[in-house]
């Protein structure tokens, strides 16, 4: 199944959380990334009809998403908000789950899909007593009971330990092999570039980018990085370094040295390797841009 | 009406502490009916005030509030309702499920201790105790329907729903009689005081406006709050 979205925003009064976006979102495990209010939870929210665009459209197969409750049949909804009844056992809530879906064996499909999520242990205490990742496993449960085509998860690995991580990593790959259509939210590229074979990239409001995980890590990767040295000698660094043409420019600080590296693989290969037949010691390397907010607003700048 | 959606919903309302909210009112009405047994106070006069003043003018939209915005508000606000949003079920399905939840509740917790107090303290006289209890009934399945959509409308609803119920329906429904046409408490009195044959009833409003006045406000509350939670909107924190 198919997600399409044609020149869609959003607006809350003046001020527009996404603009213009087009994009289609098919079979396999699409990755939404973008920073913290880059409007990707405004986006997800009106492929899940729970938000109706200010423009544009968002369709289903070409039936609309709005105020269609028909789309649950095929649409699984992992929401970021808790929103699990904290005084059901996870059992009673996916229970309840399939029973919503009026599933035939609703009992069965509660069982399958706790076991999906390895929750079989914990399913009959309250939902109140779980950790975050328990409660993010048990609302997976919840909407894969009814075995959607189409499941939009925002931001599900938020409050996962490292394993539990692991394990829902897995799943989406898995059911991403499977032809499901997935889509997830996140703002963390590594997650994203581990699950997804589909990257989308929202920057304020806007579609930045789009490609598989390698056009993106290049993309992110190939910019201009900045970095704050300390060594023994920065001088003496500074000098050796700049004879190679991966270092753009040098400043020397009072505290350090302040290196643009315009091609980071080759850098990053150059600093210990000149540092070495210098006999300078490093002491400090951190880079100074390191933040998605910088990697992002390149991306932008680049795209415009 | 969906058994699964009634289920969650009589469970959160009836869960734990929560069931003493709708449970304090009512026993509170039934033991001021015996204390004024106790006293020797029974009589019709007695019931009427009682009736009158607590049971229809206090505790009836006190728990139509609790009872009407807790079907719903309390889940549209920590998020939790789109668990059943989120399902293929027609909204005004859900909403017209929840507004069953909330009416049946006002019947257990509103009308069946009005009957009780009033047969405290008069028996069957005169069909008092009936004519309260049925009037109860309407009128809390009516509030239950009103404040159900205030709890869809807003997240201010219980605030809403008290200033509605003290400063409407009490303050200017007692200090301006024109506006006692439009107060859900005066439809109850019509119909207890048609059911009644007491001489003390004696109520403001015809009954020939009361009963479509109650019957118009549930139906009309529920439709638009079944219109309204189709366009339900998830505002994230960005």
């Amino acid at each position: 199944m198919k997600i399409e979205l044609s020149q869609v925003s959003r607006w809350y009064g003046n001020v527009v959380a996404v603009n213009d976006v087009t994009m289609t979102i098919g079979p396999g495990v699409t990755g939404l990334l973008g920073p913290n209010g880059a409007g990707k939870s405004t986006l997800l929210h009106m492929m899940a009809g729970f938000l109706a665009p200010s423009g544009g459209s968002v369709t289903l197969d070409g039936n609309t998403v709005w105020k269609n409750h028909h789309i649950y049949r095929n649409i699984g909804l992992v929401p970021e908000r808790e929103g699990v009844y904290g005084f059901l056992t996870g059992w009673q809530f996916v229970l309840s789950a399939a029973r919503l879906h009026g599933l035939p064996d609703p009992a069965q499909a509660a069982r399958k899909a706790l076991a999906t999520v390895e929750m079989e242990e914990p399913k009959d205490r309250r939902v109140e007593t779980y950790s975050k990742g328990m409660r993010q496993r048990v609302k997976v449960a919840a909407a894969l009971v009814h075995d959607p085509p189409v499941l939009l998860l925002d931001e599900p690995f938020n409050g996962m330990d490292p394993r539990q991580r692991l394990q829902l990593m897995g799943l989406i790959r898995s059911m991403g092999a499977d032809g499901k259509t997935i889509l997830f939210s996140s703002h963390i590229l590594e997650e994203v570039e581990r699950v997804a074979q589909h990257i989308e990239v929202l920057v304020a409001g806007r579609h930045a980018a789009s490609g598989n995980f390698r056009e993106i890590r290049r993309l992110m990767t190939d910019r201009p990085h900045l970095f704050m040295i300390r060594s023994s000698d920065d001088r003496k660094l500074a000098a050796a370094l700049i004879r190679d043409a991966s270092a753009g420019g040098i400043t020397l600080r009072p505290d350090g040295l302040e290196v643009q590296a315009t091609e980071f693989r080759r850098f990053a290969r150059l600093l210990p390797r000149v540092a070495k037949e210098e006999g300078v010691h490093l002491h400090q390397i951190s880079p100074a841009d390191e933040d998605l907010e910088s990697v992002f607003s390149y991306l932008i700048t680049r795209s415009t | 009406m969906n058994t699964v959606v009634a289920g969650i919903t009589y469970r959160a309302l009836l869960g734990r502490r929560r069931i003493i909210l709708l449970l304090v009112l009512p026993l509170g009405l039934i033991a001021l009916a015996v204390l004024l047994r106790l006293f020797g106070e029974t009589g019709q006069r007695s019931a009427m005030l009682l009736m009158d003043n607590f049971a229809i003018n206090t505790m009836l939209p006190l728990l139509g509030l609790i009872a009407g915005t807790g079907v719903i508000a309390p889940e549209i606000d920590d998020g939790t309702i789109i668990h059943l949003l989120s399902k293929p079920i027609s909204r005004p399905a859900i909403v017209r499920t929840k507004f069953l939840v909330a009416a049946s509740l006002l019947a257990v917790f509103g009308a069946v201790p009005t009957y009780v107090a009033a047969w405290l303290l008069v028996s069957n006289e005169d069909s008092i105790a009936t004519g309260f209890a049925f009037g109860a009934l309407l009128a809390g399945i009516a509030y239950a329907a009103v404040f159900l959509l205030l709890g869809v409308l807003t997240r201010h609803a219980v605030a809403i729903g008290v200033i509605y119920a003290l400063v409407w329906e009490t303050v200017v429904g007692g200090f301006v009689p024109g506006a006692r046409r439009f107060s859900i408490q005066q439809w109850a009195k019509s119909i207890a005081d048609q059911i009644s044959d007491s001489a003390f009833l004696k109520a403001d409003v015809t009954l020939g406006f009361a009963v479509p006045a109650l019957l118009i406000v549930t139906v009309a509350a529920v439709f638009w709050a079944g219109r309204r939670l189709r366009s339900f909107s998830l505002t994230g924190d960005e």
